[in-house]
């Protein structure tokens, strides 16, 4: 059903720290991997050893830079995947139900079987969550593993998302964003989190840890090749400048 | 936005079709019996391109073996709503138009809810584009009355072709083709407004998409990936929007000035199809390339990140 549950029991989600990622696509490759094998379609790529290879991923990085007024420019590394909205509007405009939202834990899911491939919760999407597979021709997006997050099957630790698993910096986190008490929620509440597009009215789940400020003014470039010249004191100081006088 | 051409066929073809037949529809109380052949070509018309175009519209679906499904959805859908008001729609106009073709009933009541149910589904067809909010250009509740006001020129344009070609009129058609030269001006009017209010800045962008916009000016450095993706083919079209001005132009000139002035032609007698039947392919071509624009135009919020 394609209208949206009022509430939801939980509001399973990432927090991504943008202050922590450090731009390795490591969750890139590990949710296509998983992904590729787990529930529903596998994630094709088309002419992957070509000329115009392309490919359907749940999860993207992008890099920006921010460049402040009379400041030097900062690198931001930005991962992004379903934010599992409380207003998606990708699951309304379903014609066929088969994009859903799910009423115990908030997760937005598609239901491979019953997709007509139309394309219009893409369009919906402001984020580009939603991705159509070129083989499949079905709807694909982040299903915030839900074949491992409830997997009795899998050690407890991995019982999280593939993403958050494998990223060597700690720069994702996951749990329920509806739960005050969470780690999720603290970390959102201490470092600031916050929604992407917050005019676009769709209430994400997920949230993005801002960058902390620089602890040093970079104001005054620093000459990194003075600190690299040696400069020795003492006696080896004497026997330096001994040893320079002599020619 | 990509312009799918089985989207933008199907759109203005059965804008048209379902036009003509709501056209059909409010006129059956007040001409009455028509000769059958008119009635066989005009129904036939309107039947051909509203059922082409939705035909059309479903080769552009991954999976069009599950079509069926769209159905289901019309609680939430405006796409499900469109495809269920179509299948009302042609079903209860086959039945108006069965009546009227073949057993002489041109029935007042049939033909008016024939005709609200044919206007119902352009709007429909409008507010799948309405709907979304990631596109400014669409999100406003002009569209759809683009859309209706569109089919309602197209479907009177139609009319007074299929009039000439099936009646010999030996003095002048004011009304009829007064009415069409009005429609044609105030859909074409309320689409240069269009354009006007849809020329704003964007609503997200990537100040806002990233959320570090106070922190200072935000510019994608690295794509995600060095090739394309979907979201690139599907949302990144721009061509549209560097030949804009000069397309806008060609769309007016074919789409309404042009028929108006050969419908202008055709009102003194003898009546001729000729000028109407050009008047109406005009308009289409028009159509076409306002319908194209509709979709290379637009510029998707996710554009913000690339």
């Amino acid at each position: 059903m394609t209208q949206l549950p009022e509430t939801t029991d939980r509001k399973l989600g990432l927090v991504i720290d943008l202050d922590t990622c450090v731009g390795c696509h490591a969750c890139v490759i590990s949710c296509k991997e998983w992904n590729t094998g787990g529930y529903g379609a596998p994630l094709a790529d088309t002419d992957a050893y070509g000329d115009d290879p392309s490919g359907t991923f749940l999860n993207r990085v992008h890099t920006f830079e921010v460049k402040p007024d009379n400041k030097p420019a900062m690198v931001t590394h930005f991962p992004k995947s379903c934010l599992h909205c409380e207003d998606a509007p990708c699951v309304t405009v379903c014609p066929t139900g088969a994009s859903f939202k799910r009423s115990e834990d908030g997760i937005v899911l598609v239901h491979e079987d019953h997709c007509i491939g139309c394309g219009l919760c893409a369009w919906a999407c402001p984020y580009g969550a939603r991705e159509m597979d070129a083989v499949e021709k079905v709807m694909k997006k982040c299903t915030l593993c839900v074949d491992r997050i409830y997997n009795e099957n899998i050690p407890e630790e991995d019982r999280t998302p593939s993403c958050v698993r494998t990223c060597p910096a700690g720069a994702r986190h996951f749990g329920d964003l509806g739960d005050e008490t969470s780690d999720v929620s603290k970390l959102v509440a201490e470092r600031g989190g916050f929604d992407l597009m917050p005019e676009q009215g769709t209430k994400p789940v997920n949230k993005y840890l801002p960058p902390r400020p620089k602890q040093q003014s970079l104001d005054e470039p620093v000459n990194l090749a003075a600190l690299a010249e040696p400069k020795a004191s003492g006696f080896l100081g004497w026997l330096d400048g001994a040893l320079e006088r002599l020619g | 936005m990509h312009p799918a051409y089985s989207v933008i066929f199907f759109t203005v073809a059965s804008g048209a079709g379902l036009g003509l037949l709501a056209f059909m529809g409010l006129g059956a109380a007040r001409v009455g019996a028509q000769p059958m052949p008119f009635l066989l070509t005009a129904f036939g018309i309107a039947f051909a391109l509203t059922v082409g175009g939705l035909l059309s519209s479903t080769f552009h679906l991954g999976h069009p073996e599950r079509a069926w499904r769209a159905f289901s959805q019309w609680r939430s859908s405006w796409l499900s709503r469109e495809g269920v008001f179509a299948v009302v729609t042609l079903v209860i106009g086959a039945i108006f138009a069965a009546l009227w073709t073949f057993m002489e009933l041109a029935s007042a009541i049939l033909g008016i809810v024939t005709a609200i149910l044919a206007l119902v589904t352009v709007w429909a067809t409008g507010m799948i584009y309405a709907q979304i909010k990631a596109v400014d250009l669409w999100h406003r509740m002009l569209t759809p009355v683009c859309y209706l006001l569109f089919s309602i020129a197209g479907g009177t344009t139609l009319f007074l072709f299929l009039h000439a070609l099936f009646t010999d009129k030996t003095e002048p058609v004011w009304e009829l083709s007064s009415v069409t030269m009005i429609a044609l001006l105030i859909a074409w009017v309320v689409k240069v407004f269009w354009w006007m209010g849809g020329d704003n800045a964007s609503t997200s962008t990537p100040g806002s998409a990233t959320g570090l916009g106070h922190l200072g000016k935000v510019r994608l450095l690295e794509k995600p990936h060095t090739g394309s993706n979907y979201l690139q083919k599907e949302m990144g079209f721009y061509i549209g929007r560097k030949h804009a001005k000069k397309l806008r132009l060609i769309a007016v000139m074919l789409g309404a000035v042009l028929p108006i002035l050969l419908i202008l032609l055709a009102i003194p007698a003898p009546f001729d199809a000729l000028w109407l039947g050009l008047a109406v392919v005009s308009h289409l071509a028009g159509m076409l390339v306002e319908r194209w624009l509709f979709f290379a135009e637009a510029r998707h919020a996710v554009m913000s990140y690339y």
